[in-house]
């Protein structure tokens, strides 16, 4: 190549780049969706890309690269133009009746997890739960969810990425993902229709409304369970330029998918809830962030926003209320569990890494742009309107104690019928494990590897706020499964999704990760196993959000209550910290050696 | 002691110290001459709070003493053994996740993490090491950037934007694959605007921004940790970190 | 009473920590009284036998130092991890930053006056690990004596503690790294 044809091609390159920016930053001014569009249409994000977004949005490069490096859906070297992505969780992982099917669609394609074809047509990962853990294995190609696998549908779309047949040409009813609603009570009867609880809340005026969502007792349903009228009325009262409204739609704990089903069926029922809200607050602007693995569900909220803009329902005077004036932008994540935390959240809104903000002061004073905010679940935003159309004693005369009302259940794992359920608070494990048809049962994960997991003597313990409390996860596990191997699963979901901030969470749960791993592959002692104990609740009690204080969750329950899980892989003996052979092998290859001398037993 | 004191005050390991509205649990401590250990924290910059060394315990929470605000009646514990063993741990898992080897850095002797090892009686690095490869960058004429060595206690990145008005350093990557990047199209240091009499050149605790040529001149014996012990230098109220010109 | 037998030996180390134990001076006669020496570099016994306290300089960089260390805690009551290099890895652990191809390259065949290039394959020669190790990476270790080297007074104060029944304990002012 001469030097003037090299030059003009890096000049198309830089024209290419800049015309796509700045026509995605004119739809939509997020770095996320900026990146996002650059990832589709370029399979990466190069240095150059890089310095022109920063350039074109006014940011520091160094800003750029580092949401860039921070974001598991943003790759910095090529991908293919199939990018495909099984989920590593164990409900919807690609583990299927201890079939490894990842490893068999890397043999169909030649291709190594991690890795893009050389041929630039095809790359494979894992990723962390992508949300379908009702439906058994399932991966994500180029963002579109595949559910149900099996090794003849590995096959299949083992041909067709070989042929290159575009997504659109693909089986559609691979790309159908059922609801699966077993048992609905309070809020999962009826979507709402439209304006019906924006109409009781104007009758009820904005304080009325708080009022009524003070009474009904609720709190929030992403599991820690805050008082949702406290935080209103908080935010309310916080001075401030502007007040925002944001729902945490950043699903990510794995085994809960109820938020999927929330968003595609009760997607009125969630903006209705945000618009009362944004009314009780005095907010202008709300944001709903999405989860990157659930963009499929995208072009359907942008569908219901519109259409309520149409209505009246979001806009300028809603329902002809002069002064009232809220809409709903959607934000789409780029792959990071730790976005579920919502000071995390806000920073990834701003269009910066995840990470947690320190606490005081919160979001309800310092928020979005460090302005009052109210970050809720989808599942709080919905239970708010019906609180709001129903009356807060409809609300209190559901559920237990301090836990009033219903929760939403995930349930996925070994078990008949995989699921959404709605539950009256205060329902015990053994109901529950009744109506899905779950036998055999070993142990259970309750509010995802961040909650409790549980053993049989404990199944007559209750779903709310005072025993177990969760934000929808309930995964089962039978006689039959390695429950080491589902620890250690954990452990590595949290080591690949801590965000670097501290150095417990940073540091330890890469410990925890290696120590497992060691105990699972028979090389650990009990001096490991102490380790483990310790280091764990040193991440537990020493890190800086919610993620590091639960991350050791998995390992110190099950070292409670299940030590022979761990106890029968032990070795007897001084065991070195790492492979001692293994250590030598590139060794033997550089120096062509492989006899006695050249191995270590 | 009148009502009115009685209510500014927290109690740090049975002594009652002082504070006014705004101050965090470690400006009170500090400027009541009480040593809480850190690592990413400075007097002057905006408190972090990541390293985690400077946890205490009220009741039996755990507290990052640099970023919670002092509150009148505090009951802490700071300097217990099980808190300082926490520290320990940390030190050790700061050591092992990088590749700090002590005779070999220029800045031995004048390390912060160092000393907080000493301080905490560290003898070894106890876990497995994380063998991380990092990026040496000595691309700039008088500024020295050696990765291996980075706390990403992030001190450079809050000194150069808050006090030297530029923005010349971040972290990027996730979870152990953190990491300290420069804000240059080239991602070097060479191409930033970072200059030798700027605070982000100076405020390293570790060996990581290091000026050239100025390594060694203090003879072993009379560096900062030679003289003095961590929990002195860290009551210091101004910023302590030495300037050495090149041209020294 | 019988002596307390100590063996010593350098695994990945430059000996310095040995030299610095002979630092100890005409403090050595007076320890000799309660201690003689087994496996050492100081006596040229080749094997370790049967040892109250054994003393590791070094780091673990290859198969024959894993030998060594084998040999050492099975023959040893207490092991100490003598200096930066067996705590650690220390400056043979700077190898770490690059992989052991690049090394073994960089010295046998594109180091500047290498006659014959080729990297060595005899087997009598030790395979190198992949990486450099702290001791502790392979074995059990009971106390740790950083600095490098230690001061004599370092070994004098351990060695006391030992021979007095006492865990050893450093005090802050013999404590450091370099």
């Amino acid at each position: 190549m001469s030097m003037s044809s090299a030059v003009s091609n890096f000049s198309n390159m830089t024209d290419l780049l800049r015309s796509v920016i700045t026509r995605i930053y004119a739809e939509s001014p997020y770095l996320l969706h900026v990146l996002y569009a650059l990832q589709r249409k370029f399979l990466h994000i190069s240095d150059e890309a890089v310095r022109e977004v920063a350039a074109h949005l006014d940011l520091p490069t160094s800003q750029v690269d580092a949401v860039v490096e921070f974001y598991a859906f943003f790759h910095k070297i090529p991908r293919g133009r199939y990018d495909i992505l099984f989920s590593n969780c164990t409900s919807c992982g690609y583990m299927a009746g201890g079939v490894d099917l990842m490893a068999m669609f890397g043999r169909r394609l030649g291709i190594a997890v991690g890795k893009t074809r050389g041929d630039g047509l095809v790359s494979m990962d894992q990723t962390s739960c992508i949300g379908m853990c009702d439906h058994g294995a399932a991966l994500l190609v180029n963002g579109m969810p595949i559910t149900s696998l099996d090794g003849p549908m590995i096959d299949s779309i083992a041909a067709l990425v070989e042929a290159a047949t575009p997504l659109e040409d693909w089986p559609a009813e691979w790309f159908y993902v059922e609801g699966n609603i077993r048992v609905s009570g309070l809020l999962l009867k009826d979507d709402l229709s439209e304006g019906i609880s924006l109409r009781a809340m104007l009758a009820l005026g904005a304080v009325g409304s708080l009022s009524e969502i003070i009474q009904s007792g609720l709190r929030g349903r992403g599991g820690a369970g805050f008082s949702t009228g406290m935080k209103w009325q908080l935010c309310r009262d916080a001075q401030g330029a502007a007040h925002y409204v944001v729902c945490n739609a950043d699903e990510g704990e794995p085994g809960t998918f109820k938020d999927r089903v929330l968003l595609h069926s009760y997607a009125d029922s969630l903006f209705e809830g945000m618009t009362v809200c944004a009314f009780a607050i005095g907010a202008k602007q709300g944001y709903l962030y999405l989860r990157a693995e659930y963009r499929y569900l995208l072009s359907h909220l942008q569908s219901v926003l519109t259409r309520r803009r149409e209505l009246g329902l979001l806009g300028v005077g809603i329902l002809g209320q002069p002064g009232f004036s809220f809409d709903i932008d959607i934000v789409v994540g780029a792959g990071a569990y730790i976005c579920g935390e919502e000071s995390a959240l806000i920073e990834s809104l701003e269009g910066k890494r995840g990470i947690p903000r320190v606490r005081p002061p919160f979001p309800v004073t310092h928020g979005y742009l460090g302005q009052p905010t109210v970050v809720n679940n989808v599942e709080t935003f919905i239970a708010a309107a019906h609180i709001v159309l129903r009356g807060s004693a409809w609300f209190r005369a559901v559920g237990t104690g301090k836990s009033v009302g219903s929760k939403i259940l995930s349930i996925s794992g070994d078990c008949a019928a995989p699921g959404i359920y709605e539950y009256p608070f205060g329902v015990t494990i053994r109901q529950v494990l009744d109506d899905c048809g779950a036998k055999d049962v070993l142990a259970v994960q309750i509010g995802g590897p961040s909650g409790t997991l549980i053993n049989r003597a404990e199944f007559d313990r209750r779903l709310d706020f005072d025993d177990l409390s969760t934000g929808g996860s309930l995964m089962i596990f039978n006689q039959a499964r390695d429950l080491l191997a589902v620890i250690v699963n954990f452990a590595h979901f949290f080591a690949h999704e801590s965000c670097g901030f501290c150095t417990p969470c940073r540091v330890g749960t890469t410990l925890l990760k290696n120590g497992l791993d060691k105990i699972a592959g028979g090389h650990g002692t009990q001096y490991d196993l102490d380790e483990m104990q310790r280091i764990a609740a040193l991440v537990k009690y020493r890190s800086h959000c919610g993620l590091g204080q639960t991350a050791a969750n998995p390992i110190l329950d099950g070292l409670q209550r299940f030590p022979q899980a761990f106890e029968q892989r032990l070795v007897h003996s001084d065991e070195p910290h790492f492979d001692l052979d293994a250590a030598l092998e590139e060794a033997r290859q550089v120096s062509h050696r492989d006899d006695t001398a050249a191995h270590i037993k | 002691m009148s009502a009115d004191t009685k209510q500014n005050t927290i109690t740090i390991d049975g002594q009652e110290i002082p504070f006014l509205a705004g101050q965090t649990i470690m400006d009170a401590a500090l400027a009541a001459g009480v040593y809480i250990p850190h690592l990413c924290h400075r007097q002057g910059l905006t408190p972090h709070g990541s390293c985690k060394l400077c946890v205490v315990d009220i009741a039996s929470k755990s507290v990052t003493a640099c970023t919670m605000p002092a509150m009148a009646g505090q009951q802490i514990s700071n300097n217990t053994p099980a808190l300082n063993e926490a520290r320990k741990t940390i030190t050790q898992m700061l050591f092992i996740e990088g590749n700090h080897i002590c005779p070999s850095c220029e800045k031995c002797g004048d390390c912060t993490l160092q000393a907080m090892a000493y301080h905490l009686g560290m003898l070894d690095g106890h876990f497995p090491q994380f063998f991380q490869r990092r990026e040496v960058d000595a691309s700039h004429p008088t500024v020295m950037l050696d990765r291996d060595r980075c706390i990403l206690c992030e001190l450079c990145v809050r000194a150069s934007r808050e006090v030297d008005g530029k923005n010349v350093f971040d972290i990027a990557g996730r979870g152990t694959n953190a990491h300290l990047i420069v804000n240059s199209t080239s991602g070097k240091l060479v191409d930033s605007d970072l200059e030798t009499s700027d605070m982000a050149a100076h405020i390293c605790p570790v060996g990581a921004i290091l000026i050239k040529k100025s390594g060694y001149k203090v003879p072993i014996g009379q560096r900062t940790f030679d003289l003095h012990k961590v929990s002195e230098i860290g009551l210091e109220k101004t910023i302590l970190t030495k300037v050495r010109q090149p041209d020294e | 009473m019988s002596k307390i037998r100590i063996a010593t030996t350098s695994l990945a180390g430059c000996f310095g920590c040995h030299m610095s134990f002979l630092d100890m001076d005409e403090r050595l006669v007076a320890l000799l009284e309660h201690v003689e020496f087994n496996r050492s570099p100081l006596t040229d016994i080749k094997h370790c036998g049967p040892c109250d306290i054994g003393l590791i300089e070094g780091a673990v960089c290859n198969a024959e130092n894993v030998h060594v260390l084998r040999e050492f805690r099975d023959n040893c009551k207490i092991l100490i991890a003598v200096g930066a290099c067996a705590i650690n890895g220390g400056v043979p652990a700077m190898r770490n930053h690059f992989n052991l191809r690049e090394c073994l390259e960089e010295a046998y065949v594109n180091g500047v006056g290498v006659e014959n290039p080729q990297i060595p394959n005899d087997v009598e020669l030790p395979l190198l690990l992949d990486k450099v190790h702290p001791i502790h990476d392979v074995v059990r270790v009971d106390y740790y004596l950083p600095g490098c080297p230690p001061s004599a007074d370092e070994f004098l104060k351990i060695l006391g503690d030992l021979l007095a029944g006492k865990a050893p304990s450093l005090p802050y002012n013999l404590l450091h790294y370099d």
